[in-house]
């Protein structure tokens, strides 16, 4: 794979790039993780917990849509789920960087790979909404 | 419990959790589900929602270092999220019309696993021969550089790695953590990769199979913000120390402590959930 200097540094720049992308990811939805978290907690701190039992027509914030509804009216839950959001988002946005990093190797073949990830999660992620 | 009082407890046993994962190499995804269904009487719904999101938190922290050190192999970790994703998004969709009992009874099972795992002596499997039809076609023999030497390494039996990976992957979206006792049996044992290769790449690879199911789970109502909020901080923070701490002290006596600890939860787990079947 290494053959050429060149070719070499091009590697290394990728790897950086991705590192950086992955650590901004982390840092910017673990952000807004925190602030909503605190704004949940000022509004929240003294109602009564209840996880006993898994009740999923009561989670509020189970779409993408109901969490950018749940954001606009600056509710810190909504604001925790997206960033959780983001979070999921990190490793997806890596691997469409990959897609472009392999394309510009001519690496097609990897191209093809990367797209198949993709496709599996959107197909996860339109099952999901389905039910 | 009031949300304020939840979330203190939370956040401190997160932190510890991480922060243990990290210096056993157990990940703080095992120890935190037991925390919560155990000590705070969580459904282990729950629990594996808000687990999921620190396995995406961790891992990617984590992942964001190995890359630029240039020792992750980027193609086998790509080729492989083939089979974890599949096996992620199945199983994060069996795990919700499963019964929380089963679900503790095989979580107790592969934390056992996982904590003999770790106390097993490493046996070195790696080769030269680089004659394997699969890798070569999916190019990944590669090299990783170690004090300034670049070490190679080839690839073997690449199917077998890749249905133990579909396995991996399945009990990942099924338990709702990074499965990275079996991800190391898949590269180390039946591919024959370097330790430090298979480590970092099992590690690169988890953001992805993690964020797989968490797009299940977040549909069906499983991550709660609530409980998802303090866990992914308090491990996250856990992780980050615990990495720090790594590179200067001994673990060995501490793995050995903490597998007792965690055979002990496992148990218990899976004394909870036959007693609830």
């Amino acid at each position: 794979m290494r053959t050429t200097g060149k070719e070499n540094l091009n590697d290394k720049d990728i790897q950086v790039i991705l590192g950086t992308l992955l650590r901004a990811g982390v840092i910017i939805s673990m952000s807004i993780v925190l602030i909503g978290g605190a704004i949940f907690l000022i509004h929240n701190s003294g109602a009564i917990t209840d996880y006993k039992v898994f009740k999923p027509e009561l989670g509020k914030f189970s779409s993408i849509v109901a969490i950018f509804k749940g954001v606009s009216t600056f509710q810190g839950d909504a604001i925790v789920q997206f960033g959780i959001l983001m979070l999921i988002f990190t490793p997806i946005a890596r691997i469409v960087f990959a897609i472009f990093s392999f394309l510009i190797e001519r690496d097609y073949l990897y191209v093809l790979i990367g797209f198949i990830i993709l496709a599996i999660i959107t197909i996860s992620l339109n099952g999901g909404i389905a039910h | 419990m009031s949300v304020l009082l939840f979330t203190i407890i939370i956040l401190l046993g997160a932190f510890l959790a991480g922060l243990l994962g990290s210096l056993t190499g157990l990940g703080g995804g095992v120890i935190i589900i037991p925390l919560l269904t155990l000590a705070l009487g969580v459904d282990i719904h729950y629990a594996i929602g808000a687990s999921i999101v620190s396995v995406i938190a961790t891992s990617s922290g984590s992942a964001a270092a190995y890359v630029k050190e240039g020792i992750t192999n980027i193609r086998i970790g790509m080729f492989l999220e083939i089979a974890t994703t599949i096996g992620a998004v199945c199983g994060a969709i069996v795990a919700v019309y499963l019964n929380a009992n089963y679900i503790a009874i095989l979580f107790g099972c592969i934390l056992i696993f996982s904590a003999i795992m770790t106390l097993k002596k490493k046996v070195d499997h790696t080769t030269l021969d680089n004659t394997d039809k699969w890798a070569n076609f999916f190019k990944l023999n590669g090299s990783y550089p170690d004090k300034g030497i670049d070490h190679p390494y080839a690839v073997k039996h690449v199917p077998g790695g890749f249905l133990m990976m579909l396995f991996a992957g399945t009990l990942s979206g099924l338990l709702g953590i990074g499965s990275g006792a079996l991800k190391v049996i898949a590269m180390d044992n039946i591919m024959r990769l370097p330790f430090k290769v298979s480590t970092t790449t099992s590690n690169f690879m988890m953001g992805v199979t993690a964020a797989a199911s968490a797009v299940v789970y977040l549909h069906r109502g499983q991550i709660d913000p609530g409980i998802a909020m303090p866990v992914c901080i308090g491990v996250l923070t856990g992780a980050t120390i615990g990495s720090k701490i790594l590179l200067r002290a001994k673990t060995d006596k501490l793995k050995m402590i903490f597998a007792v600890v965690v055979v002990f939860l496992a148990l218990q787990m899976i004394y909870k959930g036959i007693s609830g079947l």
